[in-house]
């Protein structure tokens, strides 16, 4: 692990973004999350790592209630948003799903154009007033997503003919088109080259001047590179949540230690 | 692996060698197993395409010769004072004339015409070469004079069918040795028709009124045609499209995207899968208890039999909307949900069209099985005969009408062999309905599918 050395790691705010205490969560009879408490910044890159299977994936889903739409999955404790628990009755997971941003696994742009992937969530959100707005807005997020540049003459065109990387890119400009303030993102690079991969991971550096971007990831070194905070999970716990740096060179846990050094995972 | 350490590679058995241009025993049993399995699935191709082919020749042969029919052409005098007595020409006042004041008007031009051409067999009757003449002619002079009143007292120039008899005679179904034995036929009246062939009287000509008139009696095949079955088909091919397909696609929406997975849900699904496999006669007879008996809609009405291969149609088409609603890909929906999509809208702006192709090939296939149809629609009595064509829908879905399928079933009942190929050819126009309609499956499910 040599390659830790960003300038800008320190950078914090301080101010908690995503607050969760006691979360559980259940697929029918399995207890996938147990007791997760974690603080998430704003403006901050956190990474969560750990083995396969260990609820990584299934936290970050709980973050903008996806776990809803699985019939069998129940999530227990309190998760809370500025101040503000996602999970109390009155709130509409549609309302919090355009405030917090998501990107999966693998690259999902909807079978349209590529103008029409970027400009479908502020359409549904009435993010603008006109064609020129729209039009505004489809740029800006493209250009934030690092793609303006090579898909510009070929907005009409669909969007599953770009490259898997640009595909990837895509996604990200269509989740920060709708101006979220957090943006969850599912193991983003697992389906992307290592080219495809760095430009990615140098956009997740730039979005986090305005985000606070929640990335899963079975990287470590992706993990290290990207992240400022970093959390382990091991078998549905939270076992450490810390700066990047101290868990990567002082791990508290021995399991985090063992993970880490590649004796498990 | 570790097997293979342990013992070394000096312990395992002599390896026979074996050269890659000698098949072993075990490869050629392989192979035969191969060759074998490939000629019985060429003989398996082979008797379904010999099927087809010898269901659709026997088919075409018989059925084709329906497409034309013979026609006699002579001038009859319209007679002023036998048609119109009044002399106002008045169409109203005329239909007191009914087709027996026609007929010996026809007759008697046909006789003087053959004695005109000197053509007239040695002995035979004015009678026998009256009734050379179609049975339905008269009324078709007589339709023809009343929508042309002023016509009346002119000689005019006209195609009229000529009998069931003389028309089998020029498509090899009659000949002089079953017309010595056939009471319905002389011997001289197929010399004569043959005489009038070559003086260009009479002649075999394209027969559209096979698809425009409608079903005639047992004694007059030359005049039965598909009109009536083709509307009523029709008619409740746009009942059932216009229940089933919002029906089913809003019931495979709701049970694939919606519904919660429970047992009564797991329940509906059976009964549905269930529903698509009971026997179509059963639902005739709901049809007849519930829309006939309890709901007193009309019989032999295609909006009745609309309504019941509605329900007959519905278990295919939700079974095909939800096993296409199934193949969109969850990445899809979980896209559409992840920028803040509500549930109806990932559903509808990105799922329904990923889908269509599949739900349009679904919907299509299920009015082709509606369209063929029968047994469901003799139970509510669209076997009945019916000459009033229905009017516009929607009053006319409540007009009695036929099917297509029923009136094939329904000539083939008949004595006369002409009906036959009568029968023949409406399985014909059936089969190119069901062609066309296959055809427009196939191209929306290109056209849908080429957008992306």
């Amino acid at each position: 692990m040599n390659d830790m050395t960003l300038t800008d790691r320190r950078v914090q705010t301080g101010d908690v973004k995503i607050a969760a205490r006691k979360v559980q969560v259940y697929y029918g009879e399995t207890h996938a999350i147990r007791d997760v408490d974690v603080d998430i910044l704003d403006k901050t890159v956190t990474a969560f790592i750990g083995p396969s299977g260990c609820g990584k994936s299934t936290f970050l889903r709980c973050i903008n209630r996806m776990n809803d739409t699985i019939d069998i999955a129940r999530v227990e404790g309190d998760i809370q948003i500025d101040g503000e628990d996602i999970y109390d009755r009155r709130v509409d997971p549609v309302q919090l799903r355009a405030k917090v941003g998501m990107v999966f696994q693998k690259p999902n742009p909807f079978p349209k154009s590529i103008y029409e992937n970027v400009a479908y969530g502020p359409r549904i959100h009435g993010l603008s007033r006109n064609k020129a707005e729209l039009d505004e807005i489809v740029e800006r997020s493209l250009r934030r997503g690092a793609l303006w540049e090579e898909v510009k003459d070929r907005l009409q065109e669909p969007g599953t003919g770009l490259s898997g990387g640009q595909q990837q890119r895509l996604c990200i400009a269509r989740a920060v088109a709708t101006e979220p303030e957090v943006l969850l993102m599912d193991e983003p690079c697992s389906a992307l080259d290592p080219i495809a991969t760095d430009q990615v991971e140098n956009l997740i550096a730039e979005l986090r001047q305005n985000y606070s971007v929640v990335i899963v990831t079975h990287s470590m070194q992706q993990a290290a590179r990207v992240s400022q905070k970093t959390a382990y999970f091991h078998l549905g716990y939270l076992v450490e949540y810390g700066d990047t740096d101290d868990i990567f060179q002082n791990p508290r846990d021995e399991r985090t230690e063992r993970y880490i050094s590649g004796r498990i995972g | 692996m570790t097997d293979a350490t342990a013992s070394g590679p000096a312990a395992s058995p002599p390896r026979r060698k074996q050269s890659l241009l000698a098949e072993t025993d075990r490869m050629r049993k392989r192979n035969a197993a191969e060759r074998r399995f490939e000629i019985y699935g060429m003989i398996a191709v082979g008797i379904g395409v010999l099927a087809l082919v010898g269901l659709l020749t026997s088919i075409l042969l018989n059925g084709l010769s329906s497409f034309w029919q013979t026609f006699v052409e002579v001038p009859i005098t319209l007679e002023a004072e036998r048609l119109d007595p009044d002399g106002n020409r008045d169409p109203s006042q005329m239909s007191g004339v009914s087709t027996f004041g026609y007929k010996p008007l026809m007759e008697e031009a046909l006789v003087a015409y053959v004695d005109g051409l000197g053509v007239r067999p040695d002995g035979m009757e004015d009678d026998e070469i009256a009734d050379m003449i179609s049975g339905e002619a008269p009324a078709q002079l007589r339709n023809y004079v009343l929508a042309n009143p002023d016509r009346v007292g002119e000689t005019i120039d006209r195609q009229f069918l000529a009998n069931g008899r003389i028309d089998g005679y020029f498509k090899d179904r009659v000949s002089m040795a079953s017309a010595e034995l056939d009471a319905n036929v002389t011997p001289n009246q197929l010399v004569l028709a043959e005489r009038l062939e070559e003086a260009g009287t009479l002649a075999t000509t394209f027969n559209w009124n096979f698809f425009r008139w409608p079903d005639a009696s047992d004694t007059r095949p030359e005049a039965a045609g598909l009109g009536v079955a083709i509307l009523g088909s029709l008619y409740m091919m746009l009942v059932v499209l216009a229940l089933a397909l919002p029906i089913g696609v809003a019931a495979s929406i709701y049970l694939e995207e919606f519904a919660p997975k429970n047992r009564i849900t797991d329940l509906i699904e059976v009964n549905i899968s269930n529903l698509a496999a009971v026997p179509s006669i059963v639902f005739g007879i709901l049809g007849l208890a519930i829309f006939i008996n309890w709901a007193g809609l009309p019989q032999s009405a295609p909006i009745v039999g609309g309504l019941v291969l509605t329900l007959m149609t519905l278990p295919t088409i939700i079974i095909a909307t939800r096993s296409s609603l199934k193949s969109v890909p969850p990445s899809i929906r979980d896209a559409a949900l992840g920028v803040g999509a509500s549930k109806l809208q990932s559903v509808f702006h990105h799922v329904l069209p990923l889908a269509m192709p599949g739900i349009l090939t679904g919907t299509i296939i299920g009015l082709a099985q509606a369209l063929g149809e029968t047994a469901p629609l003799l139970l509510i009595g669209m076997v009945a005969f019916v000459r009033e064509f229905p009017d516009a829908p929607p009053e006319g879905l409540f007009d009695p009408a036929s099917a297509l399928p029923v009136q094939v079933y329904n000539w083939t009942q008949r004595s006369d062999p002409a009906f036959v190929e009568r029968a023949s050819g409406a399985i014909i126009v059936l089969l190119a309905f069901l062609l066309c309609m296959n055809l427009l499956a196939v191209f929306l499910r290109r056209r849908f599918e080429r957008r992306w």
